[in-house]
């Protein structure tokens, strides 16, 4: 059943969003601490297993994957909600601030990327 | 939106209420199909239909914003609300997981220490950079120099520590401006400039979302460049914030008092 797929995404999502933010509390903050990246790790560790078992068919796969597939159109409508107006009327020390940021990281992803390679 | 505005679509609903999702699928759906025919049409391909339709995305939060003077873009246009359910955290948080279902565990095992220092030199280089240019343009208490240089990491960041610190009204709004800046740049330059930094694999994926930290800019360019790389760099990018929001009204906090 396709709703199997979506309901474990679901699951790992919630599990992953509380860990975060209990994380989050007993640093003191009111933030989530990466719990979207520790819901990945579970939904990759929990199919993997249940590949294994050979419990995954393929429409229990397509709850998940619609979802992945669906990601594009989600970032265009997020996108659509941002507030640009805002963003260009920061003014001069906002903009510059934003383009040196991200040249900054653009000009490390080669250096890092270099060391420690394997 | 002013109050006459808001009493009038109260008075008169528009064919959209009560399927403001569904306005949004569609109108998303013709929004990426246009961008895709314009893609193979117009640039042959080069430009990736994705960036297109991210492009016409922003476009579209821009007027928004002028038509209605709001912060939430289109989504302040009573017609299109749906696309704040639609683009909102929570879905938004699910596709994203969603891409992690068939990531190899290996690949991540091996970026397993250069993702933990990208996440770190992420944050504090942009930290400084912020933090540089608040000085430069006459900010220089500590505290709106930490707040502005976590708007230059995203401006999750750029609120919570300057909300944690006490920063002026004015300085956090310049803090949040400088994040989307920067999440807006990531999403426009990435696929541009991603051959030239050697973005094309799952490590300098993992490595490119630590260092830019904004999951917004880095989904957003990263599905423009190779929407197989976007898992690898949604995972590292999720950690950023919560290291920035962390290391924010501390260290770096502590750090700049200690300079200035």
């Amino acid at each position: 059943m396709t709703i199997y797929g979506t309901a474990l995404l679901s699951a790992c999502l919630i599990c992953g969003l509380f860990i975060g933010k209990s994380l989050g509390r007993l640093c003191g903050l009111q933030v989530d601490l990466g719990g979207v990246g520790i819901a990945m790790v579970l939904l990759m560790v929990v199919t993997g297993w249940l590949k294994k078992k050979q419990l995954l068919n393929s429409k229990t796969e397509a709850g998940i994957t619609y979802w992945s597939a669906i990601y594009i159109p989600i970032v265009v409508a997020m996108a659509a909600g941002l507030n640009v107006r805002g963003a260009i009327r920061g003014g001069p020390a906002a903009l510059l601030a934003g383009v040196l940021a991200v040249a900054a990281c653009f000009a490390l992803v080669p250096v890092i990327s270099r060391w420690g390679k394997p | 939106m002013n109050v006459l505005d808001q009493d009038l679509s109260v008075m008169n609903p528009t064919l959209a209420d009560g399927c403001s999702l569904l306005v949004a699928f569609a109108v998303v759906g013709a929004t990426v199909w246009i961008s895709y025919v314009l893609s193979a049409k117009l640039t042959r391909g080069r430009v990736h239909g994705s960036a297109i339709a991210i492009l016409f995305g922003l476009a579209f939060a821009y007027w928004g914003g002028v038509a209605t003077g709001g912060e939430n873009g289109i989504v302040d246009i009573r017609f299109f609300a749906g696309f704040g359910l639609m683009g909102g955290a929570m879905l938004r948080d699910l596709a994203i997981v969603a891409t992690a279902y068939g990531v190899r565990v290996e690949e991540l095992r091996k970026a397993g220490i250069s993702g933990l220092v990208s996440v770190l030199l992420g944050v504090l280089t942009s930290f400084v950079i912020g933090a540089v240019v608040a000085y430069v343009f006459g900010y220089r208490d500590a505290i709106s120099m930490a707040t502005i240089g976590g708007g230059a990491a995203t401006y999750i960041v750029g609120t919570v520590t300057g909300t944690s610190l006490g920063a002026s009204s004015e300085v956090i709004a310049l803090s949040v401006a400088t994040g989307l800046i920067k999440s807006i740049l990531v999403m426009i330059v990435t696929p541009a400039v991603a051959k030239s930094i050697g973005l094309d694999n799952p490590r300098s994926a993992l490595i490119f979302g630590g260092l830019m930290g904004t999951t917004s800019g880095v989904a957003g360019g990263l599905v423009a460049t190779d929407a197989k790389l976007v898992p690898y760099g949604a995972l590292t990018s999720t950690f950023y914030t919560g290291a920035g929001c962390l290391l924010g009204p501390s260290l770096v906090y502590f750090l700049i008092r200690w300079i200035v």
